[in-house]
C-alpha cells in the first residue's frame, strides 16, 4: 500500500531543501479572485526589493489599464516582450530568452498560469518560470485560486466556471506563498467601482461568481492553501533539522513478509541494515492470489510477522499483485528502495525448474537494488483448496449449472447433427466451456472441459454412445477441445483473479485516501481523535477509542460509540501500550486478556497516542487480513496528529514568547516609574546640599539611596525568579569589572580603605558584564555595610589550576556559624550579625541567582586570618578567555 | 550670559526637567525644555541649542528614531538620558549619532561632565585640535607622540590608535564597535576580546596605577572612555 508514502517522513524533504540550493526562489502572490490587488502587492515588493538594491525587472505585468498599478510599474526595468508569429496574427508573451540573458536578480511574472501562444517554447507560463527558477533566478509571480489544479474542480462545482488554465500544485509546493486577501464586500466594491479586470470568458458568469458566498469560499480555499504551504515547509524543516539523524541518507531498506515460517529472521535483519545505514524501512507483503487461499495458521503466522515489523519500528505495507517478482518489483520501485531482504527456501530443482527461481527472477528484473538473500528453512506449502473463487456452498451450483449447459449443447447438437457437419457440432461444446471458464474459475472450466470431450465423443463420435474413438481425425477434435477448455479457463480465471484483485485494493486504496481526506480536514486534537474513532469503526465494524497521553496517565480523547469508557485493566493496557510503544490487548502478546486491542501512534519515538479497537460479541477486533490496512490508517492518523501537535507546539512556542516580551516590558516599565522620582530626589538633595549642607540632608540621601539599591535589587530579583535573564556574554577584564562596581559603589564604601589584589596579567573571563556588575555591586555593598567602620575591604583574585576566584573580603562579625549557604536565600538576613544593619537580604541572592544564570558559582566563608567574612565568585576553566593572538597587537 | 551654550532638555517628566534646569542653570548654561518628541523639533528649529539632553522614553514617539531628525536639522549634540539600562539600546543611540549618555538616576556632577565634553567635542570638530592632555599624559595627535611626565611613552602602531581614537574624544564615550573599526580597518568584526587585550597592556604603558585605572575607563557593555583629559 503506498497511498500516503508521499506525505511520509522522508529523504526528500532534505533533498528537497538541498535541491532549492543554487536555485532561484519562487514567490507566489496568491489570491481568492481577480481584483484583490496581487500584481500592485508584487510591484509593491519588488520596488522595496528594487530600493535594498536588488536587481529587478519586469518579466510581463498585465496592468489592465489600472491606474495605480500602472504608476507602480514606473521606475522599472521592462524587458520587451517577445512576438509570436501564429496564424497571420502575431501574438505578444514574455521573452524567456531575453530575460535568462539579462539574468537579474528577481523577475516579475505576472499570471502564473497563462497559456502561451503556440510556437512558443513551453505551452505553459508557470514552465517557463521553472526555468528561470533553475537559471538561479528569483520570481514573483501571481495566481489565482481557482487555477490551481488540486482545486480546478471543487471551484468549479460552486463558481460554475471552469477556467482551463491550471498551474500543478507542485509548483506552488515549492514557492512561499503571500496570500493577498481583501474582504469580499470590499472585492464587490472595487468591481462595482470598476477597478476589476474581468476576462472575456468570465464575464458571461460574472454576476454568479462574485457573488459573497462564492468570494468567502473562494477566500477560504486561498487561506487553506497557505496555511497548508507554511505547514509543508514547517514539516519539512523540522524533519530535516530534528531528525536528521533518521532521514539523512537516502536509503531504503524494504523486506519481503510472507506467511512462511522462519520470516521473522528476515524481518530482523532488515531492522539491523536499516539501522546501519540510518535508512527508513518497510515489511511488505505481496498479496498473490494463493495469499486467498491461506488457512488460519498462515494467516496468523504473517499477521504475527507483520507485527514484528511494526514493534521493531519499520513501516508495514501490502501489494497486491499477480506474483511476488512482479510485487516486489513495483512496490520497490515504487518506495525507491535501494536494499531489498528476502528469502529463499530450500526447494527441490524440480519445482525450481518449474517455477524458476524468485530470487534469481528479482535479481535479473531489479538491477540497481542490492538484493539479500536468507536462507529459509524447507517449507512445504499446504495443499491449495480451491475454495478461492467459489464457496462451497456453491459448489453443487456450480457442477449443476455445468452439467446442465452440456446436457443443453448436446440435446441442441443431436436437433441440428442433421443440417451440421460433425466438427461444427464440435464448436459448440465450446460454448460451456468458455462460460464456465469465465464465471466460475480454473477447475471448473477444466471439468466443462472434460465433461464436453466425453459428452461430445458419447453422443456424437462415432461409434455413438461409447467412449472409444475410431477415427484418428475425431480425436485431434476431441483433444483439441479439451486443450481449449484449459486454456481458455486459465486465462479467464486469472483476468478474474486480476480484476478481483485490482477491486479490493481499489477498495483498501479509497478507505485509505478517504480516510486521510477526513483527517485533514480536522484542525484540531480533539476534532482529529473524533474523526479516527469513527473512521475506524466504520471500516472495521467495532468501537473504538483514542487515549492521548498524559502526567496522569492515558485520557480518553474520543470514542466510537462516544459513550464508550474504559475499564481499569483497559487502561492498563492503554497505558502499557504507550509506555513500550507496542501493541497491547486481545490478538496482541501482551494483557491479552483485555477485550481490546491497543495501538500506540508513535513517530520519531515520540509517543503521540494510542488507539483501541473491540469487536461487540468480543472475538479479536480486527482480522488478521484487514491488519495491514489498520496499520496503514494508524500511520495516516500518526502524521496528522504530528501535525497537529506541531502546529499547537509552535503556538504555544508563540504564547510563550510573547508572555515573555509582556514580562520584559513590565519590567521595564516598572523601572522606569521607579527611578525617575528617584532621580530627581537625588538630584535635588544634591543640589541642596550643595546650596546648604546639613546633616539631615545627608541621612535624607543616604536613605534614598538605599532605597534607589532597592529598587534596583527588586527588579534584579524579579529577572532572576521569572526567568526572565538574557545573557549577553563577552569577554571581560576583571580590572574593568571590580572598577566600574567600586565607581558605583563609592557612597557605600564612604569610610573603608579598599584594597586590590589583582595581578594584572590575570585571564579574562566570560561573562555578562552587566549581571557581573549587579553581582559586584552587592559584594562590595555588602562588605560596606558589615564590614566594621575604618576597617579595609580586600578585593583579591587567585588562579588555581582549574578555576579563578574573586574574593571580596570585609573585617567585621562575620556569619554566623552554619549559615553560610543560608545568608544567599531570598529574604534571609543573618540573625543577630545583622539587627542594627539596614539591608534587604535580597542582595545576596541576587548575588547567587545572577553568578549561576553565567555558570559562576558563590559561596561564603569566614575568614580564617581575621574576624570577618569571605564571599568567593568561582569563575570554571571553561570560561576563561585564553590565548588571543597578540601577534596581531 | 547671552554667549554661553543653550542646552534643550527633551524630557516628559516634569520633575526631572526641574532638576536638570537648577543643575544646567547653577554651571551658566541656557536651557530651554520640551516634553514631546514634536516639541523637541520645534525647539531644535527655533532656538538652535548647542546641545539636546533626550529622554529615549518620550510619550508621542520614541527617542531612538528622534536622534537622526534632530541631526538633520542642526548641529547640536545630543546626550541621551534614560531610564533603561539597556546597553543594546545605548550603543544604538551612540551608532545613531548620539555624543553621550547617562542613566537615571544620574550623579549630577557626572551630568554636568558629560555635558562639558560633548560640547567640547564640538568645538573640537568645528575647530580640530592636534594635543589632548589626560592626566600626566600628553597626547599629539599630529606627530604621534605621548609624553607621560615629560617622558616619551613607547606605543605600538595599534595602542596608539586606540589611544588616539580615544582622545579624540575627550571624556566621550567611544564604542567598542569604532574602536575595533578603527584599529583593524577592514577587519573590524574582531571580537572585543582582543579590544581587551590591546587596552590592557595601553593601560600597562599609560596609567598611574594599572590595577586600578583613572585615565581609560571602561563603559560595561559599551565602550571605553578617556578621563582627566583638558584640551
Amino acid at each position: 500500500m503506498t497511498a500516503g508514502n508521499t506525505d511520509r517522513p522522508d529523504p526528500d524533504a532534505l533533498l528537497r531543501i538541498a535541491a532549492r540550493e543554487g536555485r532561484g526562489r519562487l514567490k507566489v502572490f496568491l489570491g481568492a479572485a481577480p481584483g484583490v490587488g496581487k500584481t500592485f502587492e508584487m510591484l509593491s515588493e519588488g520596488a522595496a526589493r528594487r530600493r535594498n538594491g536588488a536587481d529587478v525587472v519586469i518579466g510581463v505585468v498585465e496592468t489592465h489599464g489600472r491606474i495605480e498599478t500602472e504608476a507602480l510599474t514606473r521606475g522599472y526595468e521592462v524587458v520587451p516582450r517577445t512576438e509570436i508569429e501564429w496564424h497571420g496574427r502575431s501574438l505578444p508573451e514574455m521573452d524567456l530568452d531575453a530575460i535568462l540573458a539579462r539574468r537579474p536578480g528577481l523577475v516579475l511574472v505576472d499570471e502564473l498560469a497563462h497559456s502561451n501562444a503556440p510556437g512558443s517554447r513551453h505551452p505553459k507560463r508557470y514552465q517557463d518560470v521553472e526555468e528561470l527558477i533553475v537559471a538561479g533566478i528569483d520570481v514573483y509571480s501571481t495566481i489565482n485560486i481557482q487555477h490551481l489544479e488540486s482545486l480546478n474542480d471543487v471551484v468549479a462545482s460552486f463558481t460554475r466556471v471552469r477556467v482551463r488554465e491550471t498551474v500543478p500544485d507542485r509548483v506552488l509546493e515549492a514557492a512561499e506563498i503571500e496570500i493577498v486577501d481583501i474582504p469580499p464586500d470590499e472585492l464587490i466594491e472595487r468591481l462595482k467601482d470598476g477597478k476589476v479586470y474581468i476576462p472575456d470568458e468570465a464575464s458571461r458568469a460574472l454576476g454568479h461568481f462574485f457573488s459573497k458566498s462564492n468570494l468567502s469560499a473562494l477566500r477560504e480555499l486561498a487561506l487553506r492553501r497557505a496555511a497548508q504551504a507554511v505547514d509543508a515547509q514547517m514539516l519539512d524543516y523540522v524533519r530535516s533539522h530534528a531528525l536528521a539523524g533518521t532521514w539523512a541518507g537516502s536509503e531504503r531498506v524494504v523486506v519481503a513478509v510472507s506467511e512462511q515460517p522462519g520470516v521473522e529472521t528476515l524481518v530482523r535483519t532488515a531492522k539491523r541494515i536499516a539501522d546501519a545505514l540510518h535508512a527508513p524501512w518497510t515489511g511488505v507483503h505481496i498479496e498473490t492470489p494463493r495469499s486467498r487461499s491461506f488457512g488460519e495458521a498462515e494467516q496468523l503466522r504473517l499477521a504475527a510477522t507483520l507485527n514484528l515489523v511494526t514493534q521493531l519500528g519499520g513501516m508495514v505495507a501490502t501489494m497486491p499483485a499477480t506474483s511476488v517478482v512482479e510485487g516486489l518489483k513495483h512496490y520497490a520501485a515504487d518506495a525507491r528502495a535501494t536494499q531489498l531482504v528476502v528469502g529463499k527456501s530450500a526447494r527441490s530443482r524440480w519445482f525450481e525448474f518449474r517455477h524458476g527461481s524468485v530470487v534469481d527472477q528479482l535479481i535479473r528484473e531489479t538491477p540497481g537494488l542490492a538484493v539479500h538473500v536468507l536462507p529459509l528453512e524447507r517449507y512445504a506449502a499446504p495443499p491449495r483448496r480451491w475454495r478461492g473463487t467459489v464457496d462451497r456452498r456453491d459448489l453443487g451450483r456450480t457442477y449443476s449449472a455445468i452439467g446442465l449447459m452440456i446436457a443443453a449443447v448436446t440435446a441442441l447438437g443431436t436437433e441440428l447433427f442433421h443440417i451440421l457437419a460433425l466438427a461444427n457440432v464440435a464448436l459448440l461444446y465450446l460454448l460451456p466451456v468458455m462460460v464456465a471458464a469465465t464465471r466460475f474459475g480454473l477447475w471448473p472450466g477444466v471439468v466443462a472441459g472434460l465433461a464436453s470431450s466425453a459428452a461430445y465423443n458419447f453422443f456424437f463420435l462415432p461409434p455413438v454412445y461409447s467412449f472409444t474413438v475410431s477415427n484418428p481425425e475425431n480425436l485431434v477434435t476431441l483433444l483439441v477441445l479439451l486443450g481449449v477448455g484449459v486454456v481458455t479457463s486459465s486465462l479467464a480465471s486469472r483476468a478474474k483473479v486480476q480484476a478481483d484483485l485490482a477491486g479490493s485494493s481499489a477498495r483498501q486504496n479509497a478507505a485509505i485516501a478517504g480516510f486521510a481526506r477526513l483527517l485533514t480536514a480536522a484542525t484540531n486534537v480533539d476534532e482529529l481523535a473524533q474523526a479516527i474513532c469513527a473512521e475506524l469503526t466504520r471500516l472495521f465494524d467495532v468501537r473504538s477509542v483514542l487515549l492521548l497521553p498524559s502526567p496522569s496517565g492515558p485520557v480518553l480523547a474520543a470514542a466510537n460509540p462516544p459513550e464508550d469508557r474504559l475499564a481499569t485493566i483497559e487502561l492498563a493496557a492503554a497505558q502499557w501500550s504507550l509506555d513500550k510503544g507496542l501493541p497491547a490487548g486481545r490478538g496482541s502478546d501482551t494483557l491479552t486478556a483485555s477485550d481490546w486491542l491497543f495501538h500506540p501512534l508513535t513517530s520519531a519515538g515520540r509517543r503521540l497516542a494510542v488507539i483501541g479497537i473491540a469487536r461487540d460479541d468480543g472475538t479479536g477486533p480486527v482480522r488478521s487480513d484487514q491488519l495491514p490496512l489498520l496499520m496503514s490508517l494508524v500511520d495516516q492518523g500518526v502524521l496528522v496528529l504530528e501535525r497537529l501537535q506541531l502546529e499547537s507546539e509552535m503556538r504555544e512556542l508563540s504564547q510563550l514568547k510573547d508572555r515573555d516580551r509582556l514580562r520584559a516590558a513590565l519590567l521595564s516599565s516598572v523601572s522606569h516609574d521607579l527611578r525617575t522620582p528617584l532621580t530627581s530626589i537625588l538630584g535635588g538633595l544634591a543640589e541642596m546640599r550643595r546650596e546648604a549642607p546639613s546633616a539631615l540632608l545627608d541621612g535624607v540621601e543616604t536613605e534614598a539611596r538605599r532605597l534607589q539599591r532597592f529598587v534596583a535589587n527588586l527588579l534584579d530579583m524579579a529577572r532572576v525568579e521569572a526567568g526572565a535573564l538574557t545573557l549577553h556574554v563577552e569577554a571581560t577584564d576583571l580590572t574593568d569589572a571590580i572598577a566600574s562596581a567600586v565607581h558605583d559603589t563609592r557612597q557605600s564604601l564612604e569610610g573603608h580603605d579598599l584594597r586590590l589584589d589583582v595581578a594584572p596579567d590575570l585571564p579574562m573571563v566570560r561573562v555578562d558584564p552587566q549581571l557581573f556588575h549587579h553581582c559586584l555591586l552587592n559584594l562590595l555593598d555588602n562588605a560596606g555595610r558589615y564590614g566594621d567602620a575604618g576597617t579595609p575591604i580586600t578585593v583579591a583574585a587567585r588562579r588555581t589550576p582549574d578555576r579563578l576566584t574573586l574574593s571580596i573580603l570585609d573585617e567585621g562579625g562575620g556569619i554566623a556559624v552554619g549559615r553560610e549557604q543560608e545568608i544567599f536565600e531570598t529574604f534571609r538576613r543573618i540573625e543577630g550579625s545583622d539587627r542594627a544593619k539596614a539591608g534587604t537580604g535580597l542582595g545576596l541572592a541576587i548575588v547567587k541567582g545572577f553568578a549561576e544564570a553565567m555558570g559562576l558559582t558563590v559561596d561564603a566563608a569566614n575568614r580564617s586570618d581575621r574576624p570577618g567574612a569571605r564571599f568567593n565568585i568561582h569563575f570554571p576553566e571553561r570560561l576563561l578567555v585564553r590565548d588571543i593572538g597578540e601577534g596581531s597587537m | 550670559m547671552s554667549n554661553e551654550p543653550i542646552i534643550l532638555i527633551v524630557d516628559d517628566e516634569s520633575a526631572i526637567r526641574r532638576l536638570l534646569r537648577v543643575t544646567l542653570e547653577r554651571a551658566s548654561y541656557r536651557v530651554k525644555e520640551a516634553a514631546t518628541g514634536r516639541e523637541a523639533l520645534d525647539r531644535v528649529a527655533s532656538d538652535a541649542p548647542a546641545l539636546v539632553l533626550l529622554d529615549l522614553g518620550l510619550p508621542d514617539r520614541d527617542g531612538l528614531e528622534l536622534i537622526p531628525l534632530i541631526r538633520k536639522q542642526s548641529r547640536a549634540a545630543i546626550v541621551i538620558v534614560s531610564a533603561r539600562d539597556a546597553t543594546d539600546e545605548k550603543v544604538a543611540a551612540l551608532d545613531l549619532g548620539a555624543a553621550d549618555y547617562v542613566t537615571k538616576p544620574f550623579d549630577t556632577e557626572e551630568l554636568l561632565a558629560r555635558v562639558r565634553a560633548a560640547l567640547r567635542n564640538r568645538l573640537i570638530a568645528d575647530g580640530g585640535q592636534s594635543v589632548v592632555t589626560a592626566g600626566s599624559l600628553r597626547i599629539d595627535l599630529a606627530d604621534h607622540r605621548v609624553v607621560r611626565n615629560g617622558m616619551e611613552v613607547h606605543l605600538t602602531p595599534k595602542e596608539f590608535i586606540a589611544l588616539a581614537e580615544l582622545a579624540r574624544f575627550p571624556g566621550r564615550v567611544v564604542t567598542h564597535q569604532q574602536l575595533l573599526r578603527t584599529i583593524w580597518a577592514n577587519d573590524y568584526e574582531r571580537h572585543v576580546e582582543y579590544l581587551r587585550v590591546l587596552i590592557r597592556s595601553l593601560r600597562q604603558k599609560v596609567e598611574p596605577d594599572p590595577a586600578r585605572p583613572s585615565l581609560i575607563v571602561n563603559e560595561l557593555g559599551i565602550g571605553y572612555r578617556l578621563l582627566n583629559t583638558a584640551g
